[in-house]
């Protein structure tokens, strides 16, 4: 019984690390691939199946004039403007939270709770219906095709995100906490800062990983509110296809694009196993 | 110093949380608060803490307005029902914190730390986690961080509430020292329960509340021997006090067909809806009492509560012992009916065995 379980313990780990891990490698091996060696029937190992070139990965950062797309300047500009974004968000929908969760609002029939969901309705609509307003906005205040516009926009896009994560989270810890601050001395500042944010730590990483993944793999936006000045990295990427669809570059795109979320994941992962983000508060 | 009361009203939604209440309580004393949950017992104390604001009613500490005083400025202290510590500290900084807020030097605060840490037993935890604490232990850490403020107003809601049987016997025990220490001097000791058992054994002046009315302010012992209507009765007895719908005539108390002679601070009470009221523990079993059916037999520790029913007469007796019973079991009981009680038919108290009104 107990042999059979750990069998299938690491039997469906291995399945799963198969299934994970192998999109990853396939897109490895292909950005080492030109157009033979993908066109030519399946191929797997380098050296032996193919001979490997760095013809994907060049293309990716030679410029225009000379056949390439050069990522470089859109990657920093999506890291730039998710990471502005995520964490103007993280900070203003903390705060919102905080309040939403301690203080209660009234405005005739509108409450705590509506104030919450309208936060959160923002991410029901669909983006179509937001494109128009935004670029109407965007323009009217000369911010289109420009990182400042596009911070505007993820705000808007993050920060119901943040908000929801961190009510949820606010209202689980204990109101005493705070009450206990106040008692001992702080100020409802002092209390907030010394005491409920470094309680909250795991529900900030949270909803910043959220903010950061919703941020970066935004298409949409990035490709309605921009044009020729400014541009991110998923738009860029879309503009490497052509009549011949380059697998190689692609999959090298894939994989640049994907890292920084692989870090953010490593980095929770490992205050995950450290335990921190349970049992913070009983 | 004195901490004044003056018709504190609370009514947050269609019900009174407080309805004018008023004390005057003097430093040095242990005052206890009495009432069932949801009596208004911990609105009080945050009142008291100012982290509720009346609707009406002052509250004045050393002549000052309290009211117009923040909750971080009051120098009060307060220990929760729930264990309520800083769960991103250790135990240390857990207990400094309130020093720290008050920019106090370093090693004074190490010295307070290690005193209040020695005085609730947890000398060599400094470095442990709070998480890592039984419950009784981390309702010592903030018992300790209530007591290394030296705050002149100490609020205790129901600390021991959330506590097994054996840790709360303990804990009792190390309150009822701590208090009589002399840490009490200067200081205003509140402590509020559910607990009539813990109300007697703390032995200070009580105070007993429901909803949100001030019932009965005495000694705890007069409180126990005189309360002065049933719903105080009820409330500072557990299990609440029996209370059965007779009638004296002829020097005998009757109902459910039972006559029983009336002691002589009863006799004279002959009026219409008398209610008598008598402890669990002042009804015994007797062979040739009277008869009672068992609705129901619980045993909580080492006692046997024992539902009976005759008629439309529900009691509830305790005996000091394990004792098995089979539901609609029938069994004789006698009544200790000199330790009985009469109250009016409004609930007011008509005499006591210990000398209240007519006794």
């Amino acid at each position: 019984m107990n042999k059979l379980y750990i069998f299938l313990k690491y039997f469906f780990i291995v399945v799963w690390t198969v299934f994970v891990v192998a999109p990853f490698l396939w897109a490895l091996t292909t950005s080492f691939k030109d157009f033979q060696s993908v066109n030519g029937g399946v191929t797997y190992i380098p050296w032996v199946d193919f001979e490997p070139n760095l013809e994907g990965w060049k293309v990716l950062i030679k410029s225009p004039a000379k056949g390439g797309v050069d990522i470089i300047e859109p990657y920093f500009n999506s890291l730039f403007v998710t990471c502005t974004a995520s964490l103007i968000s993280i900070i203003l929908g903390t705060l919102s939270a905080y309040a939403l969760s301690r203080y209660t609002f009234k405005a005739g029939f509108v409450k705590n709770n509506d104030i919450t969901f309208f936060f959160i309705s923002q991410r029901i609509m669909p983006p179509i219906v937001l494109s128009i307003p935004f670029f109407l906005f965007l323009s009217s205040i000369n911010l289109l095709d420009s990182l400042t516009g596009l911070i505007v926009v993820y705000i808007v896009l993050l920060m119901p995100i943040a908000v929801w994560i961190m009510v949820d989270f606010f209202n689980k810890v204990p109101r005493e906490i705070d009450e206990t601050a106040l008692i001992d001395g702080c100020n409802p500042y002092q209390a907030f800062l010394k005491v409920v944010l470094p309680n909250s730590i795991p529900g900030l990483i949270v909803a910043g990983m959220f903010c950061i993944i919703f941020g970066w793999i935004d298409f949409f936006f990035a490709f309605i509110l921009t044009f020729t000045e400014v541009q991110l990295l998923p738009v860029k990427i879309v503009a490497l296809n052509s009549s011949v669809t380059p697998w190689w570059s692609l999959s090298a795109s894939a994989l640049v694009s994907v890292a920084p979320l692989i870090i953010v994941a490593f980095i929770v992962e490992r205050y995950l196993s450290k335990g921190n983000l349970s049992g913070a508060i009983k | 110093m004195d901490l004044v009361a003056n018709n504190l009203s609370y009514k947050p939604d269609d019900q009174y949380h407080l309805n004018e209440v008023s004390f005057n309580f003097k430093e040095g004393n242990l005052y206890t608060i009495l009432g069932r949950t949801l009596s208004g017992k911990t609105t009080l104390l945050k009142t008291i803490a100012g982290l509720l604001t009346p609707d009406s009613g002052e509250i004045e500490f050393d002549g000052k307005n309290f009211l117009k005083i923040p909750v971080w400025e009051r120098n009060v202290a307060m220990v929760y029902q729930q264990f309520i510590n800083y769960p991103h500290l250790n135990v240390f900084e857990n207990i400094a914190f309130p020093l720290k807020q008050r920019k106090i030097d370093k090693s004074i605060i190490k010295e307070k730390v290690m005193d209040a840490l020695k005085s609730v037993g947890l000398l060599g935890y400094e470095n442990r986690k709070i998480q890592e604490l039984s419950g009784g232990q981390q309702q010592r850490v903030s018992l300790a961080r209530s007591l290394v403020k030296n705050a002149k107003i100490l609020l205790l809601d129901e600390p021991l509430v959330n506590l097994d049987y054996k840790l709360r016997e303990q804990l009792r025990e190390e309150f009822k020292n701590l208090f009589s220490k002399g840490l009490a001097d200067e200081t205003i000791l509140i402590y509020s329960t559910t607990d009539p058992r813990e109300t007697m054994e703390l032995n200070g002046e009580v105070i007993v509340l429901d909803e949100g009315k001030v019932l009965q302010v005495g000694p705890a012992k007069e409180i126990f021997e005189n309360p002065n209507s049933l719903k105080v009765a009820e409330i500072s007895n557990d299990p609440p006090m029996n209370i059965i719908e007779a009638k004296i005539s002829d020097n005998q108390i009757r109902f459910e067909g039972i006559d029983v002679e009336a002691p002589q601070h009863l006799s004279k009470l002959t009026e219409d809806g008398l209610k008598i009221g008598l402890r669990s523990s002042d009804i015994e079993l007797n062979e040739n009492g009277h008869e009672f059916e068992v609705e129901l037999a619980e045993i909580s520790g080492s006692e046997t509560l024992l539902h009976l029913k005759r008629g439309d007469t529900k009691i509830i007796v305790s005996i000091e012992e394990v004792l098995n019973f089979k539901i609609h079991d029938k069994v004789k009981i006698n009544f200790k009916i000199d330790r009985a009680y009469a109250f009016h038919a409004d609930g007011k108290l008509a005499s006591s065995p210990f000398g209240g009104l007519n006794g």
